[in-house]
């Protein structure tokens, strides 16, 4: 039943007469539109125009429209284009597409230089922005925390309790592979080095410090970020996005207090058990490297061990911890209530919250390292 | 069932769907003629939505089978399939718009998709529809988050139209719309109807609709179809249900 449309000229002279055959549908349309250009061309200045279209087999939108795009184009003047034999079915069609207005087609700004310089620019000064929104979330929680001080009972423990399960139970077999494969791979090069010089007992040395001061809470923090601060960030987004945190306030609560503060505590708790957790099984890890790559037997390692390193070094460590936590947890929380209405919007600010976590937890530790070279520990 | 239908658009057959230990459809048989508006209703949780989803080929069902445009959609080629799904059109009840693309890009998606069809004719094409959904020129370059809910259904259902299907499926078309509002969708669904040919099958809640828009009634219970008819079958009916749902006091209001 489908034939190919054409759009003939069937009487030339003063008058323009057009025949419309075939089937007028959208499969048809880049055929259709060539050929409605190519009618758009003829004319000259013509008494009067007659666009006959009896014999279409089938119309539907992209004919209709079109039939009325010709027409529109053929309007010059006084001269109005007649559309005769239009049958009953579509002549509704053809009604309803008259009343579209036109509209011009919309310009799709291009990408250009000044554009994307325009965008770095944006960028630089909205950093402003963000430090201002960390800051002012920092101070949401601290305030929520002292409500929950004031009235012990406001806080929830059954979601900070839940939260700790999320990010620290859930997260100690991925922690612990991962760091003891670091505290394997730090011990290895040691010693592959250090045996040139005849002084493979130093990566003992090494070891100790490296993992009990940085690489054991930065390794955790980083991964953290990774791995809980887009977890919150998702959580809150989609919560926001589908209201549910304006059904909190509406109903008296601050979303502050329920949804945030129970997940900062959490993570704040969770990030210095997890560094504690990590740095043993680096030790341990560098330590079964040393033995069986090295031929440091254990008893030697430990006695090394022991002298290399003092408390100082694992307090300068676990301490880096909760602050780390906290940029985490406040980026994400930060990101995730900035979320917007849609899908795209949600993964942006998942991206920014992990980036911009990590981010902040290299700076903080640069400023843990000052602190403690300025005080000598 | 009263009477088989000659050549309908839609043929159910026995289907079966089970989730689980709970058989939500039970050998259910359904005819939708060519060009009608079938109004689809029954209890909350009767598998209204569950049906529509199982004919679009979203919800696997246990046994049966299902012809849309006489094409068996179990025993078809994949290109067969493709072709059944670019001649219908379906409006999820949350609208299910692209919440990333902006409402002109969620209108032509399906045209980018399945023609070819030169940008200009595109635009133009999405300006038309959105003139027959009853929404501004303007509203195209908004992003769903910025609609409101009336507004989300209109678009919803230009997106649905924006290939010329010959059939949609509407899945609560007027739930979550204000009585005007619904009355004017109502309205655009006939008129679409008749200007475009469509045939339509709607799932719905709302009395009003099924008085103004519908020409034929089904009704869905303990998963098979209860009563199938006129909106005066349906008043004769001495079935428990559907003597309280179209005698209550709600019914009793919209029949003034």
């Amino acid at each position: 039943m489908s034939s190919d449309p054409k759009l003939e000229r069937i009487a030339k002279g003063n008058a323009l007469a057009l025949r419309a055959t075939g089937t007028w549908t959208a499969s048809f349309a880049p055929v259709l539109e060539r050929m409605v250009a190519d009618a758009e061309k003829l004319g000259g200045s013509p008494q009067s125009i007659f666009i006959d279209v009896s014999e279409i087999a089938k119309l539907d939108t992209f004919g209709a429209w079109l039939i009325e795009r010709l027409r529109r184009s053929l309007t010059t003047g006084a001269v109005e284009p007649q559309i005769a034999g239009l049958s009953a079915n579509y002549s509704s069609l053809v009604d309803e597409v008259r009343r579209v207005r036109a509209t011009p087609v919309i310009d799709r700004s291009p990408i250009t230089i000044t554009g994307m310089l325009e965008q770095i620019g944006r960028a630089v000064a909205g950093l402003a922005g963000t430090v201002a929104g960390l800051v002012d979330m920092l101070g949401a929680v601290l305030a929520a925390g002292f409500r929950v001080l004031i009235h012990p009972r406001s806080f929830r423990l059954t979601s900070t309790v839940h939260h700790m399960e999320q990010v620290c139970w859930r997260a100690v077999p991925i922690i612990v592979l991962i760091t003891f494969l670091i505290g394997c791979i730090i011990a290895q090069q040691g010693i592959f080095h250090f045996r040139r010089f005849g002084a493979d007992i130093f990566v003992v040395d090494m070891l100790g410090v490296l993992v009990l001061r940085e690489i054991g809470v930065l390794l955790v923090a980083i991964m953290v970020a990774g791995r809980s601060g887009s977890a919150y960030t998702a959580e809150l987004g989609s919560m926001k996005m589908r209201e549910e945190i304006d059904a909190l306030r509406t109903m008296g609560f601050d979303p502050i207090e329920v949804l945030v503060l129970p997940r900062m505590m959490a993570l704040v708790l969770a990030l210095p058990i997890l560094a504690f957790l990590g740095a043993m099984a680096a030790l341990y890890g560098g330590g079964l490297v040393a033995w069986l790559y090295g031929g440091v037997q254990p008893e030697a390692f430990l006695l090394r061990l022991r002298d290399a390193i003092s408390i100082d070094h694992f307090i300068v460590g676990i301490v880096k911890a909760p602050v780390m936590a906290a940029v985490i947890g406040i980026v994400a929380c930060v990101e995730g209530l900035a979320v917007q209405g849609s899908a795209e919007s949600l993964g942006q600010h998942t991206t920014a919250s992990v980036v911009k976590g990590i981010f902040f937890v290299i700076v903080m530790d640069g400023v843990f390292a000052i602190f403690f070279a300025s005080i000598g520990m | 069932m009263a009477g088989e239908i000659q050549n309908p658009i839609i043929r159910v057959r026995d289907i079966t769907v089970q989730f689980g230990a709970t058989r939500v459809l039970d050998g259910l048989n359904l005819d939708v003629k060519r060009g009608e508006i079938l109004g689809f209703v029954g209890p909350s949780g009767a598998g209204k939505s569950v049906l529509t989803r199982t004919i679009i080929g979203l919800v696997p069902k246990v046994a049966g089978s299902i012809e849309v445009f006489g094409v068996d959609l179990d025993s078809s080629s994949t290109s067969q399939r493709r072709n059944v799904e670019r001649r219908w059109g379906v409006l999820f009840q949350q609208g299910a718009l692209f919440s990333s693309l902006t409402v002109r890009q969620n209108i032509q998606f399906p045209m980018r998709e399945y023609l070819r069809v030169s940008q200009r004719l595109m635009d133009e094409i999405t300006m038309a529809k959105l003139t027959m959904v009853g929404l501004k020129p303007e509203v195209a370059e908004r992003f769903p988050s910025e609609l409101s809910g009336g507004m989300i259904k209109r678009v919803a259902l230009a997106r649905a139209l924006s290939l010329d299907p010959d059939l949609v499926f509407l899945d609560e078309p007027t739930s979550g719309l204000d009585p005007i509002g619904a009355g004017d969708f109502d309205e655009l669904v006939r008129t679409l109807q008749r200007t475009l040919g469509l045939t339509v099958f709607m799932v719905t809640h709302d009395l009003d609709s099924l008085y103004t828009a519908c020409d034929r009634i089904a009704v869905l219970g303990n998963g098979k179809i209860i009563a199938a008819g006129s909106i005066a079958d349906m008043q004769a009916s001495q079935h428990p249900w559907l003597r309280q749902y179209f005698h209550g006091k709600r019914a009793r209001a919209v029949m003034g």
